[in-house]
């Protein structure tokens, strides 16, 4: 029990330090936007997610209505139905509802990314391990970022001060969407319907960014309206087969043991396991995937 | 900002249920798997789409001059074209807004 444990809290160490540095930037932007220190906190003890909490909480700053909330966050969060899914195929039967109730809280890119890479199934100590210590990360980043904006906000009054203040809140905005591009490009790189689906989308979201009429739409809804859209007419025009799994392919470079339980790999599985071998070459599930996933 | 402590708290409330019944929906109750490729094609693309959209062409726009975000943003293009992790795309993005917003300030 301790031991799969700590094996947890291991493989979670660098998810949470990558975390650290996102949910500052997440917590010094929110503060930035206006909202009260505590505000971000609860956000992230509650919602434990990396691009919906980012999106969600720019639209309550715009005092966007909540049906728009509501489903931009559904259209963001929605690949972890899939992610879930794979999860507790590779989970067995073994877990009763309360423990399935507790680890589907802990569900992020990363932690799923780790998570599935395992090669033995998994058990509930482990992933409550890995989870526990990545929402650490993630919730202790967003404490530091609030406590530290409110305190710097107050605290550099002088002219200067503010001035370098402003330089690294500009500075802080950016780290975000970085971490977007970083997780768009490389497997744009590697699957041309991705590369196409991108620049698709990035045309259309210019259309609603610079025309008058379209970006006088409510915040957020470009979003919506956007990616369907575009994914829609990438899904139809370029369907993905049934591929082979991206599981047998690290299977055979060696780097995992064999895995027959894991059941069918849905196809997050292969995005992430595509997005988690950018990072390293080594291979240890231990590190790389702490950048490797998306949060 | 427009937002009241009720939208936070609503808004934050919203938030929570549904991300925790997008992450709980399927590792609680469904064990089947989804057959319909269209269905599936879907939902493996949409987030990069999401991303695509919510990135550009804000990510120009986010910091305090246009010349630092074109910097911030091709620095993170570069990096992510070669494959480097979200951490070191990040820190180098915004090492370079940093950076060139300090110029700017000095000169």
């Amino acid at each position: 029990m301790n031991r799969k444990y700590l094996r947890g809290v291991k493989d979670g160490m660098p998810i949470a330090l990558g975390y650290v540095s996102v949910s500052f930037a997440y917590a010094v932007q929110a503060v930035g936007q206006g909202f009260p220190f505590w505000f971000p906190i609860l956000v992230s003890a509650t919602n434990f997610t990396g691009t919906g909490q980012f999106a969600g909480t720019n639209l309550i700053a715009a005092g966007a209505n909540f049906g728009l909330l509501f489903a931009t966050m559904l259209i963001i969060n929605i690949r972890y139905t899939l992610m879930s899914l794979s999860l507790s195929q590779k989970m067995g039967s073994g877990f009763p509802l309360w423990q399935r109730a507790v680890l589907a809280f802990g569900v992020t890119d990363e932690n799923y990314a780790v998570a599935i890479r395992q090669p033995k199934q998994l058990t509930f100590s482990y992933l409550i391990g890995l989870m526990s210590c990545s929402f650490f990360g993630w919730v202790g980043g967003t404490a530091l970022g609030a406590g530290l904006s409110s305190l710097l906000a107050t605290v550099l009054t002088s002219e200067v001060g503010a001035a370098y203040y402003q330089l690294l809140m500009s500075a802080l905005n950016i780290a975000l969407y970085a971490m977007f591009v970083a997780i768009i490009i490389p497997p744009a790189r590697d699957d041309k319907s991705i590369l196409l689906l991108v620049i698709l989308s990035v045309g259309a979201s210019c259309l609603f960014y610079f025309i008058p009429v379209l970006a006088n739409l409510p915040a957020g809804l470009e979003i919506i309206l956007c990616s369907i859209f575009c994914t829609a007419v990438l899904a139809f025009l370029f369907p993905k087969k049934e591929e082979p799994s991206v599981e047998n392919a690290v299977q055979s470079n060696g780097a995992f043991a064999e895995n027959p339980s894991s059941g069918t790999p849905f196809d997050p599985e292969k995005k992430s396991a595509t997005i988690a071998d950018d990072t390293s070459a080594a291979n240890s599930a231990d590190t790389d995937n702490a950048e490797g996933g998306r949060k | 900002m427009n937002a009241t402590l009720f939208d936070m708290l609503i808004g934050c409330m919203i938030m929570f249920a549904v991300t925790y019944v997008t992450k709980g929906i399927t590792l609680l109750f469904f064990r089947r798997d989804i057959k319909n490729v269209y269905v599936r094609s879907f939902l493996y693309y949409l987030p990069y789409s999401v991303l695509a959209v919510m990135v550009f062409p804000t990510i120009l726009f986010c910091t305090s001059t246009i010349w630092s975000g074109i910097a911030g943003t091709a620095v993170a293009l570069l990096l992510a074209y070669f494959r480097r992790g979200l951490l070191p795309v990040s820190l180098a993005s915004i090492a370079t807004v940093f950076l060139v917003e300090w110029l700017i300030y000095l000169f």
